[in-house]
């Protein structure tokens, strides 16, 4: 059952407790988090600090121990796997660190993939992606596939593919960890223009001081607990 | 699933041949398993044919007629009457191509060194022409001219052992009417050659009226062996007979000669054991190598479900990858086959190897024949338990968790 609200992401309550053999790992503790649209937020801490778990707790990678989550009016801790996979594809979209592109496919075949799941038409979508690959800096460069491209490149790609069918929100976790300053300065600007001119809600997890510089909102983690919550302008 | 075919049909295909060397291994193994399925189902079926084709030219024609008892004891005390104007009609229905009525008992022949046990067959000589072998099987002298000719044909091989020749006269006993020895002297006519060489020591061929008038038969018979159209379609000129001659012993082929029916069998029987085998080689080389590049791509796998595609599609994609594997393998292998039938239409020659084998009827020389049931059987074995067999790996591929899937290095 879907609910309107004004938090694209809302958490209630959330802990996250992992096994390793037989010890109990509390990777999130009891987290409270209102994510209101159009919000571009990042997520900052130590490694360990549960930032990344977070992200995919958020994005129904993974199911939360106790707690609730919502995402768009859904509650993703409850939903089937073939309902979290509909959800995914069509309002939330993902870059991964390690960019996590199809090796098999190009470019614009890579930023085509959700859109295809999706339906959508053959001339709208490549119309669509050919644009997008256009503002994200990699016009010419369509047809080579993941090999042929940089890291940068294929952080750009991977970004593409995440925003072209503009989901409601984008998680991302730590997008610019493998680029270089003025890679990752313009990719940065990239997403901010996405999140004013399409209204995306984006939440990061990052180490990188360059990230939270562009951030609107900062939380910080450690030890699997919010410590900060920092609202900026 | 309808809309994502295309990219299913792109990511199988091109994920085909990110390792050629691997899938031209195991494309080559899918095409030599499924040619040797259809080229060996046809050599056996070649083979087959070939004994079937000469058992029924060799005297059994496709349906035979006899008093009963004859089959059990082929003497001269269970013989039959001549056809009455009932079967002599329905011997010339449309559905019986060609028939004849012959004396056969069982015999001595000797010459001036040597004797030895036959079959004295009586038969009309015009009649057997593309009936048995006998019309066209005279390699030296003549062939028998009318049913009162006094000559005899004689297998090239009994001449040997009798140390007699064309030309020279032997003598033929058997039991006659009365229970009593009926001999005669003939005078070899003829010297025929047939296959298996077993043929030429067995039987011994004389005019049928020459025989009847030997053994005292007047003009009753041994038996009536007729030709239909179709050997595999005798129901309507047994019908016809049966209901015309009910007191007599009307079988087809398959009853006459039971051990042919049984090697038919044996051979379907064969076919399909070599069928699994070859099957199950195949279909661990697939699955190991499905299995591989599933376990290969996990970390794909586990992003496809991050970017929202449903499991089952994950499954299908694996499952299209096999599909293409299999249908490629069959092309290939189909192929083979055929060129491998077409490169021997001439006949195999195995006489090197299989001398012995004459003497159960089986030519050294096979002349493969490709069924339609062979082929379409061993297609639909590689296509469909290719796919069963290939769910497993699609199935692992499918049930990644993603987060494991993608954290996983």
């Amino acid at each position: 059952m879907e609910r309107m609200t004004d938090n694209t992401v809302v958490l209630r309550n959330v802990s996250k407790v992992y096994r390793q053999n037989a010890i109990a790992v509390h990777a999130l503790t009891e987290i409270d988090l209102d994510v209101p649209r159009k919000d571009f937020m990042c997520l900052s801490g130590p490694s360990g600090s549960g930032k990344s778990t977070l992200l995919n707790l958020i994005g129904g990678l993974d199911r939360p121990t106790t707690g609730e989550i919502t995402v768009d009016g859904q509650r993703v801790d409850q939903l089937p796997k073939g309902e979290l996979a509909r959800l995914r594809l069509h309002k939330i979209g993902f870059v991964f660190q390690a960019y996590n592109l199809i090796p098999v496919l190009t470019a614009i075949e890579n930023v085509e993939f959700v859109m295809q799941l999706q339906g959508v038409a053959t001339a709208e979508r490549r119309e669509k992606a050919l644009q997008i690959l256009m503002e994200v800096g990699l016009e010419g460069l369509e047809s080579r596939r993941p090999g042929e491209l940089s890291g940068g490149q294929q952080q750009r790609v991977a970004v593409a593919r995440a925003i072209v069918s503009e989901p409601s929100l984008v998680l991302a976790d730590e997008p610019t960890a493998n680029l270089d300053s003025k890679t990752a300065e313009n990719l940065m600007q990239l997403l901010v223009h996405m999140n004013t001119e399409h209204n995306v809600t984006f939440i990061f997890s990052t180490h990188d001081k360059r990230v939270m510089d562009f951030s609107r909102r900062l939380i910080k983690l450690r030890d699997g607990r919010i410590v900060e919550d920092e609202r900026r302008q | 699933m309808l809309r994502a075919q295309p990219l299913l049909l792109t990511l199988a295909w091109r994920n085909l041949w990110r390792h050629r060397g691997r899938t031209a291994a195991i494309l080559f193994a899918l095409a030599l398993g499924i040619w040797s399925m259809v080229a060996l189902a046809a050599l056996s079926r070649g083979s087959l044919e070939g004994q079937l084709q000469k058992a029924i030219g060799n005297l059994t024609g496709h349906i035979q007629i006899h008093a009963r008892g004859y089959r059990d004891d082929p003497a001269i005390d269970h013989r039959m009457p001549a056809p009455d104007a009932a079967l002599a009609t329905a011997l010339t229905d449309p559905s019986v191509r060609v028939w004849a009525g012959r004396v056969r008992v069982p015999a001595v022949i000797a010459s001036e060194r040597e004797s030895a046990g036959v079959t004295l067959v009586g038969i009309e000589p015009q009649r057997e022409q593309g009936l048995s072998f006998i019309g066209t099987a005279v390699t030296d002298g003549r062939y028998l001219e009318s049913p009162g000719d006094t000559g005899l044909l004689l297998g090239r091989k009994l001449a040997e052992r009798l140390e007699t020749a064309l030309g020279r006269r032997v003598v033929v006993m058997s039991q006659d009417v009365k229970n009593q020895v009926g001999d005669r002297g003939f005078r070899v006519v003829g010297i025929f050659d047939a296959e298996p060489e077993a043929i030429e020591t067995a039987f011994v061929f004389v005019g049928r009226a020459t025989a009847q008038e030997m053994l005292g038969m007047g003009d009753t018979l041994s038996e009536i062996s007729l030709r239909s159209d179709d050997r595999n379609r005798l129901e309507v000129p047994l019908s016809t007979l049966r209901t015309v001659a009910p007191s007599l012993d009307i079988e087809p082929w398959t009853v006459v000669e039971p051990l042919l029916t049984l090697t038919e069998k044996i051979v379907n029987v064969i076919l399909v054991i070599w069928y699994a085998i070859v099957f199950a080689a195949m279909s661990f080389g697939l699955v190991n190598t499905l299995l591989m590049a599933v376990f290969e791509r996990t970390r794909e796998f586990g992003l496809f479900q991050a970017l929202g595609m449903p499991p089952r599609h994950i499954l299908g994609q694996v499952l299209v990858e096999s599909l293409i594997l299999l249908a490629i393998a069959l092309v290939i292998g189909n192929l083979g086959a055929l060129a491998t039938v077409h490169a021997l239409r001439d006949g195999l020659d195995l006489s090197a190897f299989a001398e012995g084998m004459e003497y159960f009827g089986v030519s050294p020389i096979i002349y493969p024949a490709l069924s339609v049931g062979d082929v379409t059987m061993a297609n639909t074995l590689v296509a469909v338990l290719g796919l069963v067999a290939s769910l497993y790996p699609a199935w692992r591929a499918a049930r990644h968790v993603p987060i494991e899937a993608i954290t996983r290095v």
